[in-house]
């Protein structure tokens, strides 16, 4: 029966939070406290524990979440929930794009949307960038020179030099490669 | 059935390799889905990145269940889907149960620390290739840097500003349409 409701209640998150991982968020405050499944301390650590491992983070939560309320069933169950309403929906947008890709208002609104999609990533690798130098999202002052992480900005020089030399190189292999730089030279 | 089956293993290397969200997962599908396999060109994948950020869902999964329905129907964006979130299932399910702390860990850290830098790298060189395919005269241009700057700055949601300019790219289309 718990399960059920692990379905519905993740279903809903899948079906209103839309973007990216972190719009699942306020979803789970509300879920904690009505269901009470977890506390709010939870939350936090299950942050924590997706922004620490590969995968979506929406995904990595609802496991987690699941994982909490009813072991690696409800972790199984919650995951289904959340994408659920994704594969319907975008699977009903997908038929419609593929009928009317050839019309003018779709291409005009394609256009304009892929320019939007860019800013957006760029915004994202700006907060991506912050974190990877600074340490944190913000700057706390004027003064954040004395923050940044010259190692991880050294590291930043290699990996372009290597993309630059290898135009081919696979981007899995130079994370892997980051991964191995942080853990060796104590990032 | 061996298209199935390869749709769920690539999409699962991507899910196992996607570290920080749906936007981390651009650079690896590109290498993956339209350089190595041609799943889609360059031009697909944008349209299904703009598309699935106003649509419910996480933009990974959206995503993924796009490709797996270009490739092979309806089944394909389901097994896309499955394979995209497989790894985090198998990872989180074994933190869950046998690691306590795991991200208070030093050595995680540290791998992460070095992690982000080459995602950081990544996402940058991302937005350099698809910015030559989508930037192409001054409407596209100015719409780049009035959305960069908007979300930049402000609260307003990534999703109203999606559907704004959707709206504005039509209404833009029309008025250069009449002018002919």
């Amino acid at each position: 029966m718990i399960l059920l409701q692990l379905f519905y209640e993740f279903m809903k998150v899948g079906l209103f939070a839309i973007g990216g991982g972190l719009a699942t968020l306020p979803f789970l405050y509300e879920m904690q406290e009505k269901t009470g499944w977890f506390t709010v301390g939870d939350i936090s650590n299950m942050v924590a524990v997706s922004e620490s491992t590969p995968g979506p983070l929406g995904v990595n939560m609802a496991t987690y979440v699941g994982y909490v309320i009813a072991k690696p069933f409800g972790g199984l169950i919650a995951t289904l929930g959340l994408i659920f309403p994704s594969i319907i929906v975008i699977t009903i947008i997908s038929f419609f794009l593929k009928k009317f890709q050839e019309s003018k208002t779709v291409k005009d609104a394609m256009k304009a949307l892929k320019a939007a999609s860019v800013a957006l990533i760029s915004v994202a690798g700006v907060g991506v960038m912050q974190v990877a130098f600074l340490g944190s999202q913000k700057a706390e002052s004027l003064a954040f020179v004395q923050d940044i992480l010259w190692k991880n900005v050294l590291l930043a020089v290699v990996i372009i030099a290597v993309m630059k030399i290898s135009k081919k190189s696979h981007p899995i292999l130079l994370i892997v490669i980051a991964g191995v730089a942080g853990f060796v030279f104590k990032m | 059935m061996r298209d199935l089956i390869d749709l769920f293993l690539v999409f699962a290397k991507i899910g196992g390799f996607t570290f920080g969200g749906g936007y981390a997962m651009l650079p690896i599908l590109q290498a993956e889905v339209v350089e190595k396999r041609k799943w889609a060109t360059e031009e697909e994948l944008m349209d299904y990145y703009a598309i699935g950020q106003c649509t419910p869902g996480i933009i990974a999964v959206n995503t993924a269940t796009f490709i797996g329905n270009r490739k092979k129907g309806i089944v394909g964006g389901i097994v896309a889907t499955l394979g995209c979130v497989f790894p985090s299932i198998v990872i989180i399910t074994i933190i869950a149960a046998f690691i306590q702390n795991f991200a208070d860990i030093s050595w995680v850290q540290n791998i992460l620390s070095g992690v982000r830098v080459a995602v950081c790298v990544l996402i940058f060189s991302s937005v350099i290739k698809l910015g030559k395919k989508a930037l192409k005269d001054w409407m596209t241009w100015g719409l780049f840097i009035i959305v960069f700057l908007i979300s930049l700055f402000t609260n307003i949601s990534n999703v109203l500003l999606v559907i704004a300019v959707g709206v504005l790219g039509i209404a833009a289309g029309k008025v250069k349409g009449e002018k002919k």
